[in-house]
């Protein structure tokens, strides 16, 4: 297996974009992506895109080979494919683009996620969302997404001692970051109170505790590592790329509050990686609800299961703790186009690592990880890129 | 949901008809015709479960599909089935009241209409059992 690097990268302005089409997401992503790694499009040998739901949002499927086509690639005949995990489209599109440049298939591979998500109305929206669960055994009986990780959320707190003010900590902290960060959709700091006083969606769950509804797209290039440096002076590696699966029904699970794939991608992670939870300078965690981030910190092995909460509100996971979490302000706060999601949490790393994040800069950040999870913890994506 | 797609479930919907391996003891719902415990050596026959269990975390839903929307607010619930298997269920009362630990049992009622084809789905929510 070869070693592989990000040469590349991009992400648009994540937000509601009124006056975007699907195309204009992602032609400008990918576009953006090739100037950053110095490439013009005749360089790029495959395409893999993270799409959860273009059948539901835009009435639009064969994804893979439209993207090459709008990007100017369709007299090259590249590959070009479309990766689905729901909410988790992304980090498998990223690890398919590598484990293609590892195996010496492809040299210079683009892997990019794109989502539309506001062509259709909320109700429409919520319903395709909710298809990231067991349509027969948890749609169909009025299961939503956000009442899933309610009742993770319930799970939890009559188990650990969890306040409701350290859950929306969470939310606090990643609008913090998001507000030092030029592409997230809320660029606005908020208090507990904002949280608190926000309409309950899914009991404990209020809006505030909700990642929202967004259209955006990002990509990044990768390339074997002997050869990064034809291409970029910043060459980022990937140390590991993991993923794992668990039972679709959040109610088969082993444990409501403990993502077991989550558990199993981590620790393959750090062995591939040959390191421990201490040495990750900074994480992107998907915390598509506040809940999904205290869980996810817990599951990663940075701490112990029930320590999280308390670890959020004494500032660990902010900017200027000892481990920084969604600097890029995560789903909540930077926002949530499904399939874009995991490839903006590896734009996120790579900039930090490079230096390039400005007013949330970690200094010094040497080695980082992004998590993405589909569904309630069906499939869980894990990468750790280093310097 | 078309209605084949819904019909094609009716006995588990309708009558929680599940399976058990009579190998190992262990109950299915929704049925598998395979123990993944027992694999070849498994005896896997058909189940009526009792209905009654007892509910291990629960929500209220505020913001539904639209399906589900005229419903709100309503309880939904994870189920622990007195025989072992675990499902997701509306629990009719009210939603407040709904705690950890509280034994529920099954009852046939309405789940949704679906606006486009003025199909009405049922199945199985669930009631406190005191
Ligand atoms: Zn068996």
């Amino acid at each position: 297996m070869r070693e592989v690097a990000v040469i590349g990268i991009s992400c648009t302005p994540f937000g509601e974009k009124w006056g975007c089409s699907f195309r204009d997401l992602f032609v400008e992503a990918g576009s953006l992506a090739l100037d950053d790694a110095n490439l013009s499009g005749e360089d790029i040998d495959a395409m893999y895109v993270g799409n959860m739901s273009a059948g539901r949002f835009i009435e639009q499927e064969h994804i893979g080979a439209l993207i090459a086509d709008y990007s100017g690639l369709s007299t090259r005949h590249i590959p070009s494919t479309r990766v689905e995990a729901a909410c988790a489209s992304g980090g498998l599109s990223f690890r398919q683009a590598v484990i293609a440049v590892a195996s010496g298939m492809e040299d210079i591979v683009v892997a990019a996620g794109v989502e539309k998500m506001t062509d259709v109305g909320t109700g429409a929206s919520v319903d395709a969302l909710a298809g990231a669960a067991d349509r027969e055994w948890e749609g169909f009986v009025g299961a939503t997404f956000p009442g899933l990780y309610a009742m993770i959320a319930t799970d939890y707190m009559s188990r650990y001692p969890l306040t409701r003010e350290q859950l929306a900590q969470v939310a606090v902290k990643n609008h913090y970051n998001g507000a030092r960060n030029p592409i997230a959709q809320f660029q606005q700091e908020i208090t507990i109170d904002t949280v608190l006083r926000s309409s309950l969606v899914a009991d404990p769950l209020r809006l505030f505790d909700c990642s929202p509804i967004t259209d955006g797209a990002a990509a990044v290039i990768v390339a074997p590592l002997d050869r990064a440096r034809e291409f970029t002076d910043t060459p980022i590696r990937v140390l590991a790329s993991e993923q794992a699966s668990d039972t679709i029904t959040l109610h088969d699970r082993r444990d409501i509050s403990t993502l077991d794939a989550t558990v199993a991608a981590g620790q393959r992670a750090f062995k591939t990686a040959r390191i421990t939870p201490k040495e990750i300078d900074l994480v992107e965690v998907h915390d598509c609800f506040t809940i999904a981030e205290i869980c996810a910190i817990e599951d990663l092995g940075f701490c112990k299961k029930g320590e999280a909460g308390k670890l959020t509100a004494d500032g660990v996971t902010a900017l200027n703790g000892d481990l920084p979490v969604n600097t890029s302000g995560g789903l909540k706060a930077c926002g949530h186009p499904v399939g874009a999601t995991g490839i903006k949490q590896v734009y996120e790393i790579v900039t930090q690592l490079r230096g390039e994040a400005k007013g949330r800069q970690i200094d010094g950040a040497k080695i980082g990880m992004t998590h993405n999870v589909g569904g309630t913890g069906a499939t869980v994506a894990v990468h750790i890129l280093g310097v | 949901m078309s209605v084949a797609r819904f019909w094609r479930k009716i006995p588990q919907r309708y009558n929680l008809i599940g399976t058990v391996c009579k190998t190992c003891g262990r109950h299915f719902f929704p049925p598998r015709s395979f123990c993944p415990d027992c694999r070849r050596s498994g005896d896997v026959v058909e189940y009526k479960f009792k209905g009654t269990g007892v509910v291990v975390t629960h929500t209220i839903i505020r913001t539904a599909s639209d399906q589900f929307e005229d419903l709100t607010p309503y309880a939904l619930a994870i189920v622990q089935l007195d025989e072992g298997p675990r499902i997701t269920a509306q629990i009719v009362c009210p939603p407040e009241d709904v705690k950890i630990g509280m034994r529920v049992k099954g009852t046939f009622r309405r789940i949704a209409a679906d606006g486009a084809s003025g199909v009405i789905y049922y199945g199985t929510k669930y009631v406190p059992d005191e």
